[in-house]
């Protein structure tokens, strides 16, 4: 049941990594820099990890590094969500 | 139940990011992909919300108040020629995020998933702090660079690459052991370690080789997200990581391919080639430097037909975008035929030229792929460089012994006629001579990039009295 927790988990990275590699490697160069910037505001996805640590309140420490990870997480996903919006609405054909 | 819950929300918001970056392969349906994925971002982070653990709502609103704040900020604040330094900044903070949550797991056990062996999550802890602290360090010693808060140039110590292995062999024991003990004391040692192993990474990487460091650092951020997801054995953490994780692998693959380089080089750091003088001082040019003048090409251009410009670097710094697209646009109503010929590695990071010229409004079907560029250069009639050098050196092409050898660039020199515009007959970044400048048809343009375009504009209206 315990190793169960590991392979689930290391399949489910593979099975992402591929998809990843799949759908990505068809995003032309023209969209490079709005691919990384947005990737980047995905991978705050941290930040669902550091609500609940801020939260739970059970520990300072873990409250203190919570509501730390909160905000860089909250930099990451709103910033780069608008940056990569401001970047995308310039691509104009015509 | 709740559980089960939890994981179909995460699922569905890895769909809505997979969705999302499926949309970003047409400039169609790009912006429509980021706010598909921006609303999955939305919906993942209310369902964690009403969370059963959470007893207090303060810190949450806090953090993401001031860091929404913030990031918003930053982010409709920095003009188009800052985005590599903004996606390199943004990136640390969602590094350091996955350290930090981490970090929080080892005060509060109870974080950790119930079905997981413990030796598991300690690892993953250990793992997650390393990867999401290098991450962070060397995110913002990129931005550092790029931002001109500190040389671009490379900066390395006596065995660099010897103490990076040390750090790197160390933090991971520690995480061996605690996987064994799960001891917050080692955690942070690992932190100090991980977070000088960050800045030793990226420090020896030159301006000219940063694409390549920030494709690394994006990778480097999904799989800090992902690791974390096995700390918390949270499959939209894992999902989502490796999706980032594999998009940062590409992007630095394609930079690695573009510069003829090992990905497996970049990978271990060795990205940023010292370079030895010597292995190119016979190199000789034969040839002489030609100077032109606004009015000469504005004669030149009269009779062009197909016209092809090829920025770099130097047109970020001297924000000549405008210019360029300025003309483009005369050319174009004069009935000639014009493209951008954009090479990957041009600029700081993968794709900045194209942005810079979609922010000039540079329509963009107009902007051509390495390959594509090559294919039309033969029949272009007059090709502008304009702030580039390495990437239109054709001792890459035809010298086999140079730090830029095999690297492939945007063939110029067999254009009808090439016009340099360049500030001096400085070498480009790798240090390697560029013996294009000295071609029977090329012709060099000196001074600052944009004030000589407008210059060229403003004397090919007066030739052809245009108002």
């Amino acid at each position: 049941m315990e190793a169960q927790v590991i392979t689930i988990g290391l399949m489910i990275f593979a099975l992402a990594l591929l998809e990843g590699l799949e759908i990505i490697s068809k995003v032309p160069p023209l969209l490079h820099t709005p691919l990384m910037s947005g990737s980047n505001a995905i991978s705050g996805i941290t930040l669902v990890g550091s609500i609940v640590a801020a939260g739970a309140g059970r520990t300072l420490e873990a409250e203190i590094m919570g509501v730390l990870a909160v905000t860089f997480a909250s930099i990451n996903v709103f910033g780069g969500f608008v940056v990569t919006d401001r970047m995308l609405r310039m691509f104009k054909r015509g | 139940m709740r559980e089960v819950i939890m994981d179909i929300v995460y699922i569905v918001s890895a769909i809505m990011f997979i969705l999302g970056i499926k949309m970003l392969q047409s400039p169609k349906t790009a912006r429509r992909g980021n706010l598909v994925a921006a609303s999955g971002m939305l919906f993942a982070i209310c369902a964690t919300l009403v969370h059963k653990d959470i007893i207090s709502y303060k810190l949450i609103v806090l953090g993401v108040l001031v860091g929404g704040v913030a990031g918003v900020i930053a982010a409709l604040g920095a003009k188009m020629t800052q985005m590599p330094q903004m996606v390199a900044l943004f990136n640390g903070f969602g590094g350091g995020a996955s350290a930090l949550v981490a970090m929080s797991a080892l005060y509060d056990v109870a974080l950790l998933p119930e079905g997981a062996p413990r030796f598991w999550s300690g690892f993953s802890i250990g793992l997650s702090v390393i990867v999401g602290t290098v991450t962070f360090f060397g995110s913002l010693v990129a931005f550092a660079k790029l931002q001109e808060l500190i040389t671009e140039k490379p900066i390395s110590l006596p065995a660099h690459k010897l103490w990076n292995l040390i750090l790197l062999l160390a933090s991971l024991s520690l995480s061996v052991y605690l996987a064994t003990n799960l001891d917050y004391r080692f955690a942070w040692v690992i932190l100090a370690l991980s977070a000088v192993l960050g800045i030793m990474v990226v420090s020896p990487i030159g301006g000219a080789d940063m694409p390549v460091a920030i494709s690394l650092l994006n990778a480097y951020s999904g799989l800090a997200a992902a690791i974390t997801g096995f700390v918390l054995n949270n499959y939209g953490l894992i999902i989502t990581g490796s999706l980032v994780g594999s998009s940062g692998i590409i992007l630095t693959k394609i930079m690695a391919d573009a510069m003829n380089r090992r990905f497996i080089d970049i990978l271990i750091g060795n990205v940023t080639i010292q370079v030895d003088e010597a292995s190119f001082a016979g190199v000789q040019i034969k040839g002489t430097v030609k100077k032109t003048t606004p009015e000469e090409l504005a004669i030149l251009l009269d009779s062009a037909r197909a016209v092809s410009f090829v920025p770099g670097y130097g047109m970020a710094v001297s924000q000549a975008q405008f210019a360029v697209r300025d003309l483009a646009v005369l050319l174009e109503k004069e009935g000639k035929e014009v493209f951008f010929a954009i090479h990957p590695v041009a600029g700081r990071m993968p794709g900045h030229m194209n942005v810079l010229l979609a922010e000039a409004d540079v329509s963009y079907d107009k902007l051509k792929t390495l390959e594509e560029s090559n294919s039309l250069i033969g029949e272009v009639d007059i090709a502008f460089v304009i702030g580039a050098n390495d990437v239109v050196n054709p001792l890459a092409r035809d010298s086999q012994n140079t730090p830029i050898s095999g690297m492939p660039i945007i063939e110029v020199d067999r254009a009808k006629t090439v016009v340099v515009l360049k500030r001096s007959m400085k070498a480009g970044f790798s240090g390697v001579p560029n013996p294009l400048f000295y071609l029977d048809n090329s012709y060099m343009l000196f001074g600052d990039a944009k004030q000589s375009i407008q210059e060229v504009i403003r004397a090919y209206k007066e030739y052809k009295g245009i108002k």
